[in-house]
């Protein structure tokens, strides 16, 4: 009936009446290609795709930002389940909630709160998914607690750009990347623009080293009560098997929490060590980060408007990236993180290693681990010689890898590698096997002098 | 297999709802919320988002003021709301969803305005640990901000418009003993060593020890055996300068031991110590703002009424002046380091052992004002927790709201000074306060129908507002028509950026722990600025 739909229309001409004021009308800080139209909030609503990886603390927030800056086409992926522990800060969640699919959970109230809002969910991994997948997205904006999946998926969105004929950006490829993180009072957010500015993998050192205890600490020489967790923790466990071989520490399983604290408490008394607790214990077991609600709603809000802008482009992104301290006072500050130009994600380019001919596979190895330009966690190396594959080495793969240790020892030049050849590497932390051309430095006292 | 059934305590459902954030204020930090009381005035998408933030944590109760009725506009943009809830009052409504997240918090609504409340029932305000106010006229801002600052309840005031958003806090005085700084300031006492320190570094003898134990030394014991060294060419003086403390480097260096071909022996342990030498020979003192907090009249002139804070000040003082030397007592936190299980645990309880023994001091200190004063009594434990962060505690001493309106000389040249910098975010507060004064002049907000037409409105209650200032009218209208465009608009993830810092604030207020914002915050989304300005 037609008085009906004007009726709805006027209804959805009110509700969305605050959002309209931005985009209907012009201002003087606008983008300078902004134009003013209700066309803008019609894209917004039915015609842009929007990703959010993650259903956790960021994820819930920008699900129901999105929601409410008019956005209806949204995608929420997450693999977890929802625990007691989230609903200090996961506001869609209820306790008879727990145990089910945070992404189908969430999906679920915003969509039943927000009429019109259609939300959907994928209760999967982000590896589970493909190209044809993530290409679909106007946007994708990230809400992780993982530094390994943030860059997997930052390795996906790269992997999709196209270049020209002439090696420049083909624009149509990028898809914008919105990237929050938070921990404790701390957070930040950026925005991302692929091939054109600085990408996850472009600036590796912005996150903090991970903490780790040197084993011979741990075994010999413990002096803080993380010291006595971690023993019990890495040579206990596996040395007294408490629940038999085949049962793995779990740090959500109460019974094994507790037995590490009974066993890290013995070792702290003996050693004259305090402040031994379950909170610690559990804390060193699943590497908690402290989190709060309030600083994820304020990551996640500025996400969200970040996307609202590239959506609408009613006016610049933030350049590039916003790092907030809620911990004393409130302070934000806002700098261009700056591109690798030979980065191995976004760049079109290939990267050298530099290595000393006499160099050991294990160096080459040691050096995609532990160098800032590629911080990998288990790489798998190969190459091509003569036209055929050859792994060099491979620890993902048990029979792989014992067939394949002994090549660490050995010389490169000895596995056939040159100056100027290519080892392609693959890692979790990337989807694409990754080309890097071998570049023998002149001899080790070239190199010190340098 | 029988499982093994370790009997250790399994912690309660609640430790496991909120340990993220117990690991952050812990639980004493929660038992603090769970007694806080919040009074949000207008439940608009600020008002709630600010309300969810502090909701999900915990807090006591909440009770919503709000007398207005739910539009379509409203649902679009609060997520507290919904289709259902429209016509309905707003307070309620949002009270429902909102108590929701968290079954342990009490809530009540009130469908009265707030200034009517004010006229009739002023001492409704009295009970709540923190009132927060959105979309108020400025009247009522004023002659709340007076009434709250009288009855000493703490007042967080906040604004959404557009992109741009502020909030300021209003409160007398605001003691933090927990301020969790990043960086501590380690409290070795290398200069002033107690006597079971001194006898413990005395103790060893760096010459003699074998390899093995040579590397496990402690850097602090390092540190002093290369001072003790130094100061036998530098008698009764301590490294200060640049080229000293180079001296005490190279004095380190002497001590590392060689390999047979006369090389220098990795040794984790004095490389630390090096580089703890321009950190860790910072002479121990008497830090000045806290020597002020201790002589300040609050410490001096204690009453039956003195909060616990200034109480525990007052016996510190006694401390220092007596048994202290002149100096705080020991706060009893040995840095990590490398050394043998052995000497770090010594060493720690070394200094475990003197922090207990001052902090007892005070405690008896303690408790004989509180016999004095016959006052409510301070537990063992508050002021161990006193004396273990008494380098670090923090007193902040706030200003009323209405000298914001009044504009009397030291706001005026504040707002005065930073307008000429030019700072673009004094800009944006002085847009909030002109909207806000449009609105109280027209009952609207600016650009509310058609943005061109209120420009010349607004502007001249900018210039109002700046010629109240002595300053000079902006030079281009472009902020004003910027303001003209929002119309008004309430922007919800502008919204929820300021509603998580503002529910932030309010529990860092209630708990007592992290040093809030002094005291007011501005955010422009569009930008992605934020500062702060003390008024
Ligand atoms: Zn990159």
């Amino acid at each position: 009936m037609a008085s009906g739909e004007i009726q709805t229309s006027d209804y959805q001409q009110r509700r969305w009446q605050n959002i309209r004021k931005l985009l209907e009308r012009s201002g003087p800080f606008c983008h300078p290609d902004f134009e003013p139209s209700a066309e803008i909030l019609d894209f917004i609503m039915n015609s842009c795709k929007v990703l959010v990886v993650g259903a956790g603390g960021l994820g819930c927030e920008l699900l129901k930002d999105l929601a409410l800056m008019g956005f209806k086409k949204i995608h929420i992926v997450d693999m977890d389940t929802i625990e007691l522990s989230n609903l200090n800060r996961q506001f869609l969640f209820r306790k008879n909630d727990i145990g089910s699919s945070k992404a189908k959970c969430a999906v679920e109230f915003v969509n039943k709160r927000i009429p019109g809002c259609e939300a959907v969910a994928h209760h999967c991994a982000i590896q589970d998914l493909d190209d044809g997948f993530y290409r679909q997205f106007h946007i994708v904006v990230c809400g992780l607690d993982s530094i390994v999946a943030r860059r997997w998926l930052n390795g996906m969105l790269m992997s999709l750009l196209q270049y020209n004929d002439d090696r420049s950006l083909d624009q149509s490829s990028v898809i914008p990347l919105v990237d929050g993180g938070t921990e404790g009072f701390k957070g930040n957010a950026r925005v991302i623009l692929p091939g054109m500015s600085a990408c996850i993998e472009c600036t590796l050192d912005l996150y903090p080293p991970q903490k780790t205890f040197p084993l011979c600490t741990i075994a010999n020489t413990p002096r803080l009560p993380e010291h006595c967790i971690e023993y019990v923790k890495v040579l206990q466990w596996a040395k007294e098997n408490p629940w038999g071989e085949t049962t793995q520490l779990d740090g959500d399983d109460p019974q094994h929490v507790a037995w590490v604290l009974e066993k890290a408490q013995e070792r702290a008394l003996k050693h004259g060590i305090a402040n031994v607790t379950y909170r610690l214990t559990q804390g060193v077991l699943k590497n908690i980060i402290p989190a709060v609600a309030s600083t994820n709603a304020a990551i996640a809000a500025a996400c969200a408007t970040e996307v609202f802008k590239l959506a609408s482009s009613c006016c610049i992104n933030m350049n590039n990236y916003m790092v907030l301290n809620m911990a004393d006072g409130v302070y934000s500050y806002t700098f261009p993180a700056e591109r690798r130009l030979d980065c191995v994600a976004c760049s079109n380019t290939t990267r050298v290693m530099e290595i000393e001919a006499d160099a050991t596979l294990q160096m080459i190895y040691d050096k995609l681990c532990e160098d800032q330009a590629f911080l990998m966690k288990s790489p798998g190396i190969t190459t091509v010689i003569n036209g055929r594959n050859k792994t060099l080495y491979m620890s993902s793969i048990k029979s792989i890898e014992e067939r394949t240790r002994d090549n660490l020892k050995k010389k490169i030049t000895e596995l056939g590698l040159y100056n100027g050849c290519d080892i392609l590497v693959a890692d979790i932390t990337t989807p694409n096997t990754i080309t890097i051309k071998l570049k023998f430095a002149e001899n080790l006292d070239v190199d010190m002098a340098r | 297999m029988a499982s093994p059934s370790p009997k250790s305590p399994e912690q309660s459902e609640k430790n496991k709802q909120y340990d993220r954030q117990l690991r952050l204020w812990g639980d004493h930090g929660q038992a603090a919320l769970e007694s806080g009381h919040i009074c949000l005035i207008n439940a608009t998408a600020l008002g709630t988002e600010v309300l969810k933030s502090i909701v999900l944590p915990g807090v006591g109760s909440i009770t919503i003021v709000d007398d207005n009725i739910v539009s379509d506009e409203d649902v679009g943009c609060n997520f507290f709301l919904e289709c259902s809830s429209k016509g309905l009052n707003r307070g309620s409504e949002a009270l429902r969803l909102i108590l929701e997240l968290n079954p342990a918090v009490q809530g009540h609504a009130v469908q009265e305005p707030p200034d009517q409340i004010l006229e009739q029932n002023p001492d409704f305000f009295k009970s709540f640990s923190v009132v927060i106010a959105t979309v108020l006229s400025e009247k009522t801002i004023q002659e709340l901000a007076q009434h709250l600052w009288d009855i000493n309840v703490p007042f967080i005031l906040c604004r959404s418009v557009g992109f741009l958003g502020s909030f300021r806090i209003q409160i007398k005085e605001h003691t933090i003993i927990e301020t969790h700084p990043d960086n501590e300031q380690p409290d070795l006492r290398l200069d002033v060593p107690f006597q079971a320190l001194s006898d413990y570094l005395n103790s060893f003898n760096i010459d003699d020890m074998d390899l093995k134990d040579h590397g496990h030394i402690p850097w602090i014991v390092i540190l002093y055996k290369a001072v003790q060294k130094w100061q036998i060419n530098n008698p009764n003086s301590w490294p200060m300068s640049r080229k000293e403390k180079n001296e005490i480097k190279n004095l380190i260096q002497e001590f590392i031991r060689k390999d047979e071909n006369g090389i220098p022996i990795n040794e984790e342990n004095f490389e630390e110590a090096i580089r703890a030498v321009n950190t860790s020979l910072v002479p121990t003192f008497l830090p000045v703002k806290i020597q002020e907090f201790l002589y300040s009249s609050a410490a001096t002139n204690l009453t039956k009424e003195s909060p616990s804070f200034w109480i525990m000040c007052s016996a510190l003082r006694s401390f220092v002046e007596a048994e202290g030397k002149g100096k705080l007592p020991v706060r009893g936190v040995l840095p990590d380091m490398t050394a043998s299980t052995e000497h770090y645990v010594t060493l720690q309880n070394i200094y475990r052992t003197q922090a207990a023994m001052d902090a007892e001091i005070v405690y008896r200190k303690v408790q004989e004002i509180v016999s004095q004063l016959h006052c409510d009594t301070i537990s063992e434990n508050e002021v161990k927790l006193f004396c273990r962060h008494a380098h670090d505690l923090y007193l902040l001493k706030g200003s009323n709201i209405v000298t914001e309106y009044q504009l009397g000389t030291p706001v005026a040249s504040y707002i005065a000074r930073h307008l000429e910098e030019p700072d673009v975010m004094m800009v944006h507060y002085i847009m909030l306060r002109a909207a806000e004064m449009f609105r109280s002049e027209h009952c609207r907000a600016p650009g509310d129908w058609e943005p061109e037409a209120d420009i010349t409105k607004l502007k001249s209650c900018v210039s109002k507002l700046l010629s109240d200032i002595s300053c000079s009218p902006f030079p281009k209208d472009d902020h004003i028509h910027e303001m003209c465009r929002y119309g008004g608009a309430e922007i919800h993830t502008v919204s929820a950026f300021l509603g998580g810092c503002v529910a932030h604030e309010a529990i860092k207020l209630v708990t007592k722990q992290y040093k809030p914002v002094n005291n007011t915050f501005i955010y422009d989304g569009a930008s992605t600025n934020t500062a702060t300005f003390t008024f």
